[in-house]
């Protein structure tokens, strides 16, 4: 791999996005606001792919739009390739989203159902004035087809004449056309047949290899991300919980919240899946409008002990094994031996 | 990357991806073109409305091929002793009006009228409505607030007061505006699209407000699309089809307007004919003169009817979940 995973391409720091509540026309202004994301910081390496998983709500997509700047933060900054491009506009954006693709969750709303594919994959060249020789562009476009493992043939076909995994073909070829640096991919194959999730993922590893990108995978549980990322981060309720090199995280998690998701993991083998002991969350997640005070995590956490979790809000730290996790009472190695199935302790 | 690169198995005993391509690759003009034609009522429509711009394109031409008199030709002989226009013979076959003019010669004139101000109106209201449609639902917003409660206003304004308003307050001298709307027919127009396109933009906005929300919105701002071109390239190749289905709803009550208005005097000046005009100046003396009123009256029935059965036919064809 040319690029070292030492160096940040992108640095997030104390990433705020609150959206005001839209409530009713006369009392406009009285609503609170969603913490949807509430304090994040991370760093992305040059090269590496970087996990960003937890429940649906959680603030995962705002996160990927923050940082590919279709949203403007509350507050926060976030470097990219050392320049703060939070607060610039979007005129001052435009030359860098070519550095910066994304990767959409739904291959039947993400592409224009009137427009052929091979105008939708034409759509970045012809947006940044790149290859504005039409046969030209047409042959790497047909190129870009053949490198995602599409037909080029189908230049003039239509969204709706592929399958969900073709589609996703499609958009991939789209966010990687421009040979962008970082790739944002939303939940890539979460709307898509368990047997072509696979495929989808081998072909963003493949090409991450082949073009050195750097990849944001987002998903809502950690039972696909193991394999594609280098490092994990799990968000919840706006906030990151727990952060570490994927074989840690799965191996020796220590926040409760992660080692909670990680018992749901369904697991190959039926005696370690009877022998494990399921860590059951109770409740529900708590509004991100009015989330819990400190440790946000509390009202759910078997291991919560009063007057200090929903009192003193826990920070990052590293913790044994080398994880990063935001918890006063973190997973000792026996609670984690009799509870994840993917424990390595 | 440290870790030699290993597929990734999440389902091992998955099989290659199944390719779901659709049947034969059609485009949808060919797909609605095939479904149209399965529509007989429809269809028949069309070839009517073919026929009706032949004839009106063709006016002058088929005057002459029938050999009778130009549409502003008045002949005293075609009176009897009392001035009282005759009726269907074999000279005229629609019967002549009191100033001795030929009806069916005038029911072919006016065709002309009612197509040009109807395709025209329609035009202008389209444009316009699609791009304060387009606007509002694009930015939503004050920009949104301020347009939906304008085109609220307007809808709730009475047409038909407003178009005998503006058409008497142009028709006089060199129209109003500086000019710019002329008394008759170019009034008429103005008059008609100002009062349809709030319906057009009401259904634009709501159909953009829908379309904008989906993904590949957000992914054309991600490649750095300016809003001109998430607009014009995104957004309104999937109104098309909508806005054909409305247009072709609207043409027929737009023929009717200006049948209103030239009924009331304030559409298209004399001598000029139109069929509203023409059942405006029977409708004194039905009694003794029906044919006056009749032949000009069944040819806006069947020209508004043929219409809507062309846009229920489309709307039926373009519908993306029928499968006829
Ligand atoms: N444009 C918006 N306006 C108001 N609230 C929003 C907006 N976008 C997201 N939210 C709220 O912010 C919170 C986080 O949303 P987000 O989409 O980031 O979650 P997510 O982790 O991506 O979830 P999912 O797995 O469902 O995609 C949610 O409570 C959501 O309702
Ligand atoms: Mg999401």
């Amino acid at each position: 791999m040319t690029a070292d995973r030492q160096t940040p391409l992108i640095e997030v720091r104390d990433l705020v996005k609150h959206f005001p509540i839209r409530s009713g026309f006369l009392d406009r202004g009285k609503g609170g606001v969603v913490h949807a994301v509430d304090g994040v910081s991370f760093d992305v390496m040059q090269g590496e792919t970087l996990g960003l998983v937890g429940e649906s709500g959680c603030g995962k997509s705002t996160t990927a739009r923050l940082i590919t700047r279709l949203l403007d933060p509350t507050s926060g900054s976030i470097r990219f390739d050392g320049r703060d491009i939070a607060q610039l506009s979007r005129k001052e954006l435009k030359p860098l989203r070519r550095d910066m693709q994304m990767i959409f969750q739904d291959p039947y709303s993400s592409l224009n159902p009137r427009k052929t594919v091979g105008s939708i994959i034409s759509e970045p060249f012809l947006i940044h004035g790149m290859e504005k020789d039409d046969a030209k562009r047409r042959k790497l476009v047909e190129e870009l087809m053949d490198q995602v493992g599409l037909n080029p043939e189908h230049y003039n076909r239509r969204p709706h004449e592929f399958s969900g995994g073709q589609r996703q073909r499609i958009g991939v070829a789209r966010a990687i056309a421009l040979k962008p640096k970082v790739v944002v991919a939303d939940e890539p194959v979460s709307a898509l047949d368990v047997s072509i999730q696979a495929q989808i993922l081998n072909l963003l590893r493949e090409l991450q290899r082949d073009l050195g990108l750097t990849i944001i995978f987002i998903a809502h549980d950690l039972s696909v991300v193991r394999h594609m990322c280098d490092r994990i981060a799990v968000m919840y309720l706006g906030k990151i919980v727990e952060l570490a090199d994927a074989d840690a995280l799965y191996g020796h998690p220590r926040h409760p919240y992660t080692g909670a998701l990680l018992s749901s993991v369904p697991v190959p083998d039926p005696v370690l899946a009877r022998e494990r002991k399921q860590t059951v969350l109770g409740g529900d997640v708590p509004s991100p409008a009015n989330p819990p005070k400190a440790c946000r995590f509390h009202t759910r956490c078997p291991k919560a002990v009063d007057g200090t979790c929903d009192v003193d809000e826990p920070q990052l730290e590293v913790k044994e094994g080398g994880n990063i996790a935001a918890c006063h009472f973190p997973l000792a190695d026996a609670e984690v031996a009799a509870a994840v199935p993917t424990s390595e302790v | 990357m440290s870790t030699p690169l290993t597929d990734i198995a999440v389902d091992p005993g998955a099989g290659p991806e199944s390719e779901s391509v659709a049947i034969a690759a059609r485009t949808p003009l060919e797909l609605f073109w095939r479904r149209l034609r399965q529509d007989r009522v429809a269809f028949a429509g069309l070839v009517f409305v073919v026929l009706l711009i032949l004839m009106a394109i063709f006016a002058p031409l088929l005057v002459k091929l029938f050999g009778i008199p130009g549409p502003n030709t008045q002949n005293a002989q075609a009176l009897d002793d009392f001035g009282t226009p005759t009726g269907p013979s074999s000279v005229h076959l629609m019967g002549v009006d009191q100033l001795g003019r030929d009806v069916f010669s005038r029911v072919i004139y006016g065709s002309r009228v009612s197509l040009e101000a109807a395709l025209l109106s329609t035009f202008f209201a389209v444009t316009l409505g699609t791009i304060v449609g387009m606007v509002a639902g694009f930015y939503r917003g004050w920009i949104d607030t301020v347009l939906s409660r304008t085109l609220d206003v307007m809808l709730g304004f009475p047409s038909l007061l407003l178009g005998i308003g503006l058409a008497s307050a142009c028709s006089f001298g060199n129209g109003c505006l500086g000019g710019l709307i002329k008394p008759g027919l170019t009034v008429v127009i103005v008059v008609i699209a100002l009062a349809a396109f709030p319906y057009i933009a009401r259904i634009v906005r709501g159909q953009v407000l829908s379309l904008r929300e989906k993904e590949f919105i957000e992914a054309s701002r991600s490649l750095g699309a300016s809003d001109l071109r998430t607009i014009f390239r995104e957004i309104l190749p999937n109104l098309v089809a909508p806005i054909i289905v409305y247009s072709t709803l609207i043409i027929p009550q737009n023929i009717l307007f200006e049948a209103s208005l030239s009924f009331l005097g304030v559409g298209v000046q004399p001598p000029t004919s139109s069929w509203g005009q023409m059942i405006g100046d029977a409708s004194g003396n039905f009694g003794e003169v029906w044919w006056y009123m009749l032949f000009p009256g069944v040819a806006l029935v069947l020209t508004v009817l043929a219409f809507n059965l062309i846009g229920d036919g489309l709307q039926d064809a373009l519908d993306p979940k029928g499968d006829r």
